[in-house]
């Protein structure tokens, strides 16, 4: 069986800072696989080691730099990794993202039977590309997925985080998943792997190679766009003490006087 | 197509429970707002449900201000289904071409939502934090990026302009807001669609804890700044003394002292209290973004520069660990 295997690289956000003209300051920022997408490439690897004979193609769309990220993967026990890479890209929303990517995905693994995607990339945390893509295939799609439960040639069997609760669903393939975080130590890397890793070829796809158009995809293909970015600065008329042996007393009236209430 | 018509369409999603999720109200609440920008627009719902429900619903709806409610009616919509669902969605939006769809951001709707504006060619801001209707009558879609560090306004170039918004960001219904609802039953013909996914099994989880933390009046917050499972032990025995209810950040949570269950903020839960105590929290925006809009907010930390200050109305420079055992004294004495 095959798997196409969706991973984002992205900034370590925990890392942005602030400049002191409002500006974000991403000199120095480290690039990091997608958190989420670490338990795709998992339930990936998982399904390898139950089925025989499946084979998993790592794909991102990102810059050249990206490739590093891919390879990392398949040290891990991917088979094969495409970098999705055009300077027209730049910008792309969702929408124009999951076109591109499905179109990758039908080109360089046409006979697949899954898709695995992470359920939130970190930078922009919109979960809309996973189902986006499955849109584009025009397959369906599970999203939330905590657990694979079972797995075979004809059907999967899936843990799904709802709002209320846990469901258990049975898709027919081919089917789009996106991974939630599990409770489980994400595999290592064997020496093996980091030597195949090193003689790895990855391919490229560029616009043309997709057959896109330069309207199809990037800033022109996307339906949204940022009209204005700030910094947030959410403050109230706050007033500070420092502790002393007389701030619980004091915390204690205001508590009193908050839960009275309305005295604005 | 014909043209977009000035109209703001709601997902109206029933819960587990079979009642409308509380965010369909908060959505209609700030859409009564967004219509009074844009002048003349109806605001219409969609409905999926079983047979024979509808009456269960019906009252929630004439208090919302809902000119319209589109009823879908089959055995089917006992259960969300992202094929099915999304299939009649998106037919009843060519038909009736709405300007804005709103949906909210629970998992259900976080699942909807974007293959709708997908197969729509449309564009859909997610887990927006404000929408407004900006000079030239477009959505304005506000939510933080970069892990919150950046806050972005979205337009979208096309129509209808989709949004999703998560539960507890927009205030509910202050009051009724009555208007003469006409109710639209459709009984779609299923017989021949057989999805592709099915649910086998439902297990409701930990509920209890979910619905105290909506409506709990205190909550206090423990951060990476409680240390340890020892340290949230204090923060335990201080929410018991005030009645309060355990919230938890991500921070904390991460490090494994604190259940996910009772994580506040953009990957948690929204929360509304009275008062808000956060203790040894640093006060990232995705935390404040889950617990901003709290009546009161108190901070507790050793930092005096933690941005949690800015957002609080009172906050004391100091170590939890000092002033909570005190002021858990005093509060055992009255
Ligand atoms: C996509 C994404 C989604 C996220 N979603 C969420 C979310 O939903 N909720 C959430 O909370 N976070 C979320 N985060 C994480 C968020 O960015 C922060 O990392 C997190 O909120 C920090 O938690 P914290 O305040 O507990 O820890 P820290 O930032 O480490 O702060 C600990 C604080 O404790 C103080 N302190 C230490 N010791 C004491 C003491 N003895 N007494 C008093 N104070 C003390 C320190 O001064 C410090 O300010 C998300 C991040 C990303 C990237
Ligand atoms: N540029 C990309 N290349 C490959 N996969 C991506 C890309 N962007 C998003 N994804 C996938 O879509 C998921 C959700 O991303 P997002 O919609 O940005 O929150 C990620 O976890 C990835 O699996």
């Amino acid at each position: 069986m095959k798997i196409a295997l969706c991973i984002k690289q992205v900034p370590d956000t925990s890392d942005i800072k602030w400049t002191e003209n409002n500006t974000i300051n991403r000199e120095g920022v480290e690039s990091i696989i997608n958190p989420y997408d670490v338990y795709a490439i998992e339930a990936a690897l998982q399904i390898k080691k139950t089925i025989p004979n499946t084979k998993i193609t790592v794909l991102t769309m990102g810059p050249q730099q990206a490739v590093s990220m891919l390879k990392k993967t398949i040290a891990l026990g991917i088979d094969d990794g495409v970098l999705i890479s055009d300077k027209k890209f730049a910008g792309a929303d969702t929408y124009a993202t999951g076109k591109t990517i499905s179109k990758a995905i039908q080109t360089a693994v046409s006979d697949y039977s899954m898709v695995i995607c992470g359920q939130f990339a970190i930078d922009g945390d919109t979960a809309q590309t996973g189902p986006s893509i499955a849109n584009h295939l025009n397959i369906p799609q599970i999203t939330f997925v905590k657990e694979i439960l079972e797995c075979n040639e004809n059907y999967v069997i899936v843990k799904r985080q709802a709002d209320a609760g846990l469901e258990t669903i049975k898709a027919e393939l081919p089917i789009l998943l996106c991974m939630q975080m599990g409770d489980f130590e994400p595999t290592r890397a064997l020496i093996d792997g980091y030597k195949k890793a090193q003689s790895a070829e990855i391919k490229t796809l560029t616009m043309e190679d997709l057959g896109l158009n330069a309207e199809e995809v990037g800033i022109k293909g996307s339906p949204t766009y940022v009209s204005k970015a700030f910094r947030p600065i959410i403050t109230r008329n706050s007033e500070k003490i420092t502790y002393s042996e007389n701030s619980a007393e004091i915390l204690k009236t205001k508590l009193t006087e908050y839960m009275a209430g309305e005295n604005e | 197509m014909s043209e977009n018509k000035n109209e703001i369409l709601l997902y109206a999603e029933v819960t587990k429970e079979k009642f409308i999720h509380t965010v369909f109200f908060e959505l209609a609440q700030k859409s009564a707002e967004l219509a009074g920008k844009l002048g003349d627009c109806k605001i219409s719902a969609m409905l999926f449900t079983a047979p024979d429900r509808l009456k269960d619903y019906k009252d929630g709806f004439l208090k919302s201000g809902i000119d319209k409610v589109y009823v879908f009616e089959n055995e089917k919509f006992q259960n969300y289904n992202t094929e099915l669902y999304s299939k009649l969605a998106i037919e009843l939006i060519k038909e009736i071409n709405p300007k804005i769809v709103l949906i909210g951001a629970t998992n259900e709707g976080r699942d909807l939502a974007p293959r709708i504006s997908s197969a729509l060619h449309t564009g859909l801001t997610a887990d927006c934090t404000d929408l407004d209707i900006n000079e030239k009558g477009q959505l304005a879609a506000t939510r933080p990026t970069f892990g919150g560090k950046l806050m972005a306004t979205i337009l979208c170039k096309t129509l209808p302009q989709m949004a999703t918004v998560r539960p507890k960001v927009f205030k509910p219904l202050k009051e009724d807001i009555l208007k003469e609802t006409d109710f639209i039953v459709k009984t779609p013909d299923l017989s021949d669609f057989k999805p592709k996914t099915e649910l086998l099994e439902f297990v409701k989880t930990l509920e209890d804890e979910i619905n105290e933390l909506d409506s709990a009046e205190i909550i206090v917050a423990g951060g990476k700044g409680a240390g340890s499972e020892a340290g949230f032990e204090v923060l335990r025995e201080f929410a018991k003394a005030l009645n309060g209810t355990l919230g938890a950040t991500r921070g904390a949570v991460d490090m494994g002292i604190a259940p996910k269950c009772i994580q506040i903020g953009q990957t948690g839960k929204t929360v509304r209290p009275k008062i808000y105590i956060a203790c040894g929290i640093s006060g990232a925006i995705q935390h404040l973004v889950g617990m901003q809009d709290s009546d009161k907010i108190i901070a507790i930390n050793t930092d005096e520069n933690a941005p949690i200050f800015e957002i609080a109305d009172f906050g004391i420079v100091g170590d939890m660990f000092k002033i909570l055992p005190e002021l858990i004294e005093i509060l055992k004495k009255n």
